[in-house]
């Protein structure tokens, strides 16, 4: 079994009111100085077998378009356990 | 022959119903498109409904970008076919690229449900022709994510191009970047609009009847291009 990470975010031009939302709970609940959160999303995608370059370079391409959209977000990938 | 209009529906899909209806009221043929097919059946034009498309997993429009039936209307719109997405079907046009920016979320966070001003801003695309530069209307205005997103240059391109199709008036209601409601590719043969213009197009249900004339322009468009008759 191979497992792959796939942590989305917005690009920090991009407003997040969900963050900002969350943000203004953290300082409600005791918090002090919080200067920002911006909120995004992960992906812990398991696979069989081993992941060879291949699969790799697909998931990657996946990460690029399906997983994450390029006008507003971010994304990075990491190999937790290459199987 | 009146000019063959797809509506497509996908999971999750909700106004295909009404978007069908004010195709026939604008005196066109309405013909039912499913995310699954992989054709579309010969049509002249294509409107992407609003709703919410696979749940709006992932991202609003993400997964129903991948549909079968998207392969071709991209093809088919990149050829020239009139596209109009509404909502959500503006959503669907932006993931799959066939108009630049993103919608993201309103920057209220509220759900926003309202009869919007909207200025028209541009009447050389398929789908505006039947307006005048800078008419007024109002149509509803439904959604949680319709903060439209471009980067600067980006927006200026639009501006500069004469893409920006309608802007909110009165009232900004979600965050979009330079008040803009709608645009067009280069071609202006595909659209984007937030609001509704399907729910006002009788005065029994709608605000106005100014939506109509989206329909009607695009049978205009068809008609003067020869496509049908």
């Amino acid at each position: 079994m191979a497992r792959v990470v796939v942590d989305v975010t917005l690009k920090p031009e991009i407003l997040d009111p969900q963050g900002q939302a969350v943000q203004g709970a953290l300082g409600r609940l005791g918090l002090g100085g919080v200067t920002s959160v911006r909120q995004g999303k992960q992906f812990v995608i398991s696979l069989e077998g081993v992941l060879d370059d291949s699969r790799r370079t697909q998931l990657e391409e996946l990460a690029a378009t399906l997983l994450s959209n390029p006008v507003i977000e971010d994304y990075s990938l990491s190999v937790e356990d290459a199987g | 022959m009146a000019p063959r209009i797809g509506v497509v529906t996908f999971p999750g899909s909700l106004d295909d119903r009404d978007a069908a209806r004010a195709v026939r009221l604008a005196g066109g043929e309405s013909v039912s498109l499913w995310h699954g097919d992989a054709t579309l059946h010969g049509v002249d034009a294509v409107v992407l409904p609003g709703g919410f498309s696979y749940g709006d997993y992932l991202r609003c429009g993400a997964i129903a970008r991948f549909s079968p039936v998207m392969a071709p209307l991209v093809d088919a719109a990149r050829g020239g076919m009139p596209v109009l997405g509404i909502c959500n079907g503006f959503q669907i046009l932006c993931e799959s690229h066939l108009l630049p920016g993103a919608l993201t979320r309103n920057d209220s966070l509220h759900f926003i449900c309202r009869d919007q001003r909207l200025r028209i801003e541009s009447t050389s695309t398929a789908w505006t022709s039947e307006f005048t530069e800078g008419q007024e209307i109002v149509v509803p205005l439904k959604n949680g994510e319709g903060s439209y997103v471009a980067d600067e240059r980006t927006l200026d391109a639009l501006e500069a191009e004469g893409r920006v199709v309608a802007r909110y008036l009165e009232v900004n209601p979600n965050g979009s970047r330079r008040d803009i409601a709608g645009i067009s590719n280069e071609a202006g043969n595909v659209v984007g609009l937030m609001p509704h213009p399907e729910h006002a197009v009788e005065a029994l249900t709608g605000p106005t009847t100014d939506g109509l004339a989206f329909f009607a322009s695009v049978l205009g468009s068809l008609v003067g291009a020869g496509v049908a008759r």
